[in-house]
């Protein structure tokens, strides 16, 4: 096993013109672990994300990923690294089937040949590989579907699917809840636990507060754009500060 | 009758020479964005050196033919790469400067043209039967529009083909439609560009070669005059949509030999008012993706 964490953010910073997004935010998740991020609107938790996968740079501060210095990497670089995310609004494309969707994460995990006129088969790696997370989910008769046909929740399990095709080391979820009609919610939850099981390091931002509580191993709450606490859920809803902060507001 | 089945082949003739323009401009604005106005230069380019290679092989023959379609293909295909691979590259998001640099590149290399073929129209010799007509149903119909419509239609077959089912495809698709969401699932997209200059480039190239069997002269002059009509036929098709183009491009061709017809010559004029009502009843075009 590695003994430095998986994912480590030291002293992050973002400014964006005078306003103060991100301030000072050091945090270390280990190999395996799932994080909740928590906090009220606005308190820099998408942002955090943003960070972390390259669509923002921060002003101040460093990202490493699995002891690597990504901080000045653009987006993809990080991703066959080994980081992969999903965002709050539906990831899809939805002019191309549910296969073809996860295929293409699939293809970005193998890397290219040089193989630009290779005919993709159902027999090919990439093929297979999403055939495979589709049936993890549960949506292996739904391949030939076109995406934008596909209800809510689906759409959320194929985003999961395209995140098992790539096979991330570190997988962050904004939102993975949003939008989901509850009696979707516990398959979706299982979804996710798949998706931790494989031994990735798993950070999530959600609302959903009982999700958050019965999945994670720690839970980071940020407030104002600062990280308030870090610890297991339990200690979290005691500490006195978290409850005034956020869960004074929220109520 | 046979006037109006000569009209509607004549302008699927010329459909065809618009599409293999604006197939190229809609896939490249399509994916990164870009409005090429250097498209027009592709086409020149290989129109000249396939003439010059064809000519030199076996002028006035179908294998000349043949070797300057090859020839035009190819250097349309590596103009364009080298194009996208040199300057277009460095100025990814910046849409002005993309813009001024392929007006620039545009009128420089009309003037280089200028430089080596001179101002004049060179007249060129092509196989005997495609100076001839065949006759259907009482039309006398130029024979060299059957071999443009045959050829568009191979590279309208052969571009669907190679985005349904090749990996890069899959890529493009994506990409037009979610260029950043490609780009996070771990994939490097400027591959791909490189990748749909070429094959924009390549059937731009062979548009060169055809339109010089077309017009029956090469002249540095050819891809500005086809460009503008490639431009309105990506806009009215709508701007990505290569289904879109191919509609558009028959749709406009026709319309112009209708009204060149039937209203006095007026062809140009019907196309820039077509353009205009498309922009202003459905700005998106045809079948353009909703902005």
């Amino acid at each position: 096993m590695t003994d430095h964490p998986m994912l480590a953010l030291e002293h992050v910073g973002l400014r964006i013109g005078g306003a103060r997004i991100l301030h000072d935010v050091s945090l270390q998740v280990a190999p395996g672990e799932m994080l909740g991020v928590i906090g009220p609107n606005g308190a820099g938790k998408t942002t955090l994300f943003n960070v972390i996968s390259g669509v923002v740079r921060p002003t101040g501060g460093v990202v490493l990923l699995d002891g690597q210095d990504v901080t000045g990497e653009p987006i993809h670089r990080r991703a066959t690294a080994g980081l992969g995310r999903t965002f709050q609004t539906s990831s899809l494309f939805p002019a191309l089937s549910v296969l073809e969707n996860v295929r293409l994460a699939a293809q970005a995990h193998a890397g290219h040949a040089a193989s630009v006129f290779r005919t993709p088969r159902r027999t090919d790696a990439a093929t297979r590989a999403a055939l495979d997370a589709l049936a993890e989910v549960g949506l292996a008769d739904r391949a030939e579907a076109g995406a934008a046909g596909l209800a809510h929740g689906e759409k959320r399990k194929v985003e999961i699917a395209m995140l098992i095709a790539m096979d991330p080391k570190v997988v962050l979820l904004d939102e993975p809840m949003a939008g989901v009609a509850s009696g979707d919610v516990p398959a979706i939850t299982e979804v996710i636990r798949g998706l931790h099981r494989g031994g990735r390091t798993v950070l999530m931002v959600e609302h959903h507060m009982e999700v958050v509580l019965g999945l994670v191993d720690r839970v980071a709450v940020m407030h104002h754009g600062e990280l308030l606490a870090v610890d297991t859920p339990e200690a979290v809803m005691a500490n006195p500060t978290v409850q005034s902060a956020y869960l004074g507001e929220a109520v | 009758m046979s006037t109006l089945l000569l009209l509607i082949i004549t302008g699927l003739g010329l459909g065809a020479l618009y599409f293999l323009v604006a197939s190229g401009l809609s896939l490249i604005y399509g994916l990164m964005g870009v409005l090429n106005f250097a498209h027009g230069s592709f086409l020149t380019i290989s129109a000249f050196l396939g003439w010059e290679v064809g000519r030199r092989v076996s002028d006035g023959t179908w294998a000349g033919l043949a070797i300057s379609a090859v020839v035009g293909m190819l250097v349309g295909a590596v103009v364009a790469a080298a194009t996208e691979y040199l300057l277009i590259r460095r100025l990814y998001e910046r849409h002005i400067e993309q813009a001024l640099v392929t007006v620039g590149l545009a009128l420089a290399s009309v003037a280089l043209f200028e430089g080596i073929w001179g101002t004049d129209p060179i007249y060129t010799q092509k196989p005997e039967w495609l100076g001839q007509t065949t006759e259907i149903l009482g039309a006398k119909i130029p024979n060299d529009r059957f071999l443009l419509i045959a050829c568009a239609a191979l590279v309208l077959g052969g571009i669907v083909l190679f985005l349904q089912r090749t990996r890069y495809g899959l890529i493009i698709r994506a990409g037009v439609e979610n260029r950043s969401m490609v780009t996070a699932l771990g994939i490097d997209v400027r591959r791909s560009f490189t990748i749909v200059f070429a094959i924009g480039g390549a059937a731009a190239g062979l548009g060169g070669v055809l339109a010089s069997v077309y017009y029956g002269y090469v002249s540095a002059h050819l891809g500005s005059v086809l460009l503008i009509f490639a431009f309105i036929v990506t806009v009215i098709g709508g701007l990505g949509s290569l289904t879109g183009a191919a509609i558009a491009s028959v749709l406009v061709a026709v319309l112009q030999q209708f009204a060149n017809y039937y209203l006095g010559g007026t062809g140009d004029l019907v196309v820039v008012i077509a353009l205009a009502a498309v922009l202003l009843v459905r700005p998106r075009g045809l079948m353009g993706k909703v902005a």
